[in-house]
């Protein structure tokens, strides 16, 4: 059996599916919540770099790198804002960021 | 092979801010929060001069960068808006963020640094700008929300956007990479070429054309995010109550604005030939921002929340416009946007002068018998409320007007019908806080307001109450950015 462009696309979509779902099921720590955007960006780069060979075309690889690059920023930013927010807390459970109803 | 240098002429008020934003970190850095001032300051001066070179550059349509950055009429009148809105907005933050416990030097770089990829995304001409753009926005948003550090409110109205935020990101790369791969390309006008090829009369719809469609709907998905529309407002009401008031005036207008000129540049530079695929999406986000946001706003006692629901019904009006996805319809929007950016300045220049001096105060009975203690202040609030409202006279009325004209051109006639009656609804609220300024018992004084929200709420006031007089100057500036699109 050979590997197609429509294997990869389906891994990037399960990837993608289970790190969406895993934002809003998981009731227990914010750190899964951040594990779990990054699932979603790294099943982005399947797609992008699976779409860049199978069109022969570099701006997928391209886009896949700025990606990566913005998701180590994007990481660093959200584990910040999480460490000032467990000072003020004492927590990083999910069902305590609740100071606001919404 | 040595690449040739692109042209960075277009791209001078992006520039300047990114260097400026980098020389006032450093002063920052040496000199410690008493800088502050300073800093807030320079900032203002930037934004000025950023806003000048938009306008002092050679007109037309010019391309840059590989065709990935674009700068024409329509950049040039939202990147004015969204600079100045930046700028007023810093000027509101002096008395918050310059002096005393709560002065920090970073948020004036980090707007800067905000306004710089808000001129990005409007001048986005492929998929990577698009998103690089909307990135530096929103990386400097989810700092600014969590900027008073010492607060629990702060910090995590700063996670719950960062965590939806970078879920709306992961969504619009999704789709930015399925439509990479359906289209085959990352510009607009490339992506512009396939889809109208597809969708020509006689082409059979072909996995390819659905897949661009299914990106389309993840793009827009995280588009709605970013202007806070219904199905993806989870996250307004919390952020704009959480974060530092300054802040959220800060949020409510630049960042709303740059979101929706992308929505439009996505929607009509790359796939003006579905037109039909995109616009039913529109019509029902329109339609459920502005029924959601006038009812969930009606029950709300903090003000602060009351604004987010009331953002989240303006930018339902303003989707309209796009819905028609006609010339006139983007002048629409782009009026729209204006007006609502003057509006929400002022009346979030109010909002902050909400201080007894015990502290700052922002439950909606803390206005009761302002029009005693504080009528001049009660007058132009009260007028920004009608016109928020939408009450003929005022500007609002004809924000509202211009974007339900061009909604029934183009015959969407129940959008046009619930529209109007989701701004009726509307003024239900708006309306009651001007009953409490007017006719309830005093609860005391606010302490006196500073120079600078004097300024911006007098500013705002008369613009709304004689925009009516003459309205052609913002009109005409509007229909020839329109036009630059089509």
């Amino acid at each position: 059996m050979t590997v197609g462009l429509s294997h990869f696309l389906i891994l990037a979509a399960i990837l993608f599916t289970i790190g969406t779902v895993g934002i809003f099921l998981n009731r227990k720590n914010v750190i899964v919540i951040l594990m779990s955007i990054e699932l979603i960006l790294l099943s982005v780069n399947i797609n992008f770099v699976a779409f860049s060979a199978f069109l022969g075309d570099l701006v997928g690889q391209v886009f896949a790198l700025f990606v990566l690059t913005v998701a180590a920023a994007e990481a660093a930013i959200g584990l910040a804002i999480l460490v000032v927010f467990f000072r003020n807390r004492g927590s990083i459970a999910v069902e305590d960021v609740n100071m606001m109803k919404g | 092979m040595v690449a040739a240098i692109p042209s960075l002429l277009p791209a001078v008020p992006e520039i300047t801010l990114a260097l400026g934003a980098l020389g006032l970190l450093m002063v920052g850095a040496f000199g410690g929060a008493r800088r502050a001032g300073f800093i807030n300051g320079a900032s203002m001066a930037l934004l000025a001069m950023a806003a000048l070179l938009v306008l002092a550059g050679e007109p037309g349509r010019i391309e840059t960068f590989g065709g990935a950055f674009v700068l024409d009429d329509f950049a040039r009148f939202l990147k004015v808006l969204t600079f100045a809105a930046s700028a007023v907005a810093l000027a509101m933050a002096g008395e918050h963020f310059c002096a005393g416990p709560n002065a920090r030097f970073e948020f004036p770089v980090l707007v800067l640094l905000a306004a710089c990829g808000m001129g990005m995304i409007i001048s986005a001409n492929d998929l990577i700008a698009l998103y690089l753009g909307l990135e530096l926005m929103s990386l400097a948003l989810y700092v600014v929300a969590a900027i008073d550090r010492d607060s629990l409110r702060s910090t995590e109205a700063g996670l719950k956007y960062f965590v939806l935020g970078a879920l709306s990101s992961g969504m619009l790369l999704y789709g930015a990479s399925l439509i990479y791969g359906f289209a085959g390309t990352v510009s607009f006008p490339g992506i512009a070429q396939v889809t109208a090829e597809a969708m020509r009369p006689g082409a059979e719809a072909s996995a390819s054309s659905i897949g661009v469609v299914v990106g389309l709907v993840f793009v827009f998905a995280g588009l709605c995010f970013k202007v806070s529309a219904v199905p993806f407002h989870m996250w307004t009401p919390d952020v704009y109550e959480g974060a530092p008031t300054p802040v959220t005036a800060f949020f409510a207008a630049a960042p709303k604005a740059a979101g929706m000129a992308i929505f439009v540049r996505v929607a009509l530079d790359a796939f003006p030939g579905i037109v039909p695929a995109w616009q039913q999406i529109v019509v029902f986000v329109a339609i459920a921002s502005m029924t959601l946001g006038a009812f969930a706003a009606i029950g709300q006692s903090n003000i602060k929340r009351l604004m987010a629901y009331s953002s989240i019904s303006h930018m339902g009006f303003a989707l309209t416009g796009l819905a028609a996805g006609t010339a006139d319809g983007v002048s629409g929007v782009l009026i729209y946007m204006s007006i609502y950016v003057v509006m929400t300045l002022g009346s979030f220049a109010c909002i902050l002068a909400m201080r007894r001096p015990e502290g700052p105060v922002e439950d909606i009975s803390d206005l009761a018998g302002l029009a005693r203690t504080k009528p001049l202040m009660a007058l132009l609030f009260g007028t920004l409320l009608f016109s928020l409202a939408g009450v003929p006279w005022f500007a609002g009325f004809f924000a509202k007007f211009y974007v339900f004209l061009a909604a029934i051109e183009a015959k969407l006639y129940v959008l046009a019908v619930i529209g109007v009656l989701a701004s009726v609804v509307g003024a239900y609220y708006y309306l009651r806080i001007v009953k409490i300024m007017y006719f309830d018992e005093p609860k005391g004084a606010f302490v006196p307001m500073s120079g600078e929200l004097k300024a911006v709420l007098g500013a705002a006031g008369l613009f709304v109450s004689f925009y009516i007089v003459y309205p052609s100057g913002l009109n005409n500036a509007a229909a020839a950015a329109a036009k630059s699109l089509f």
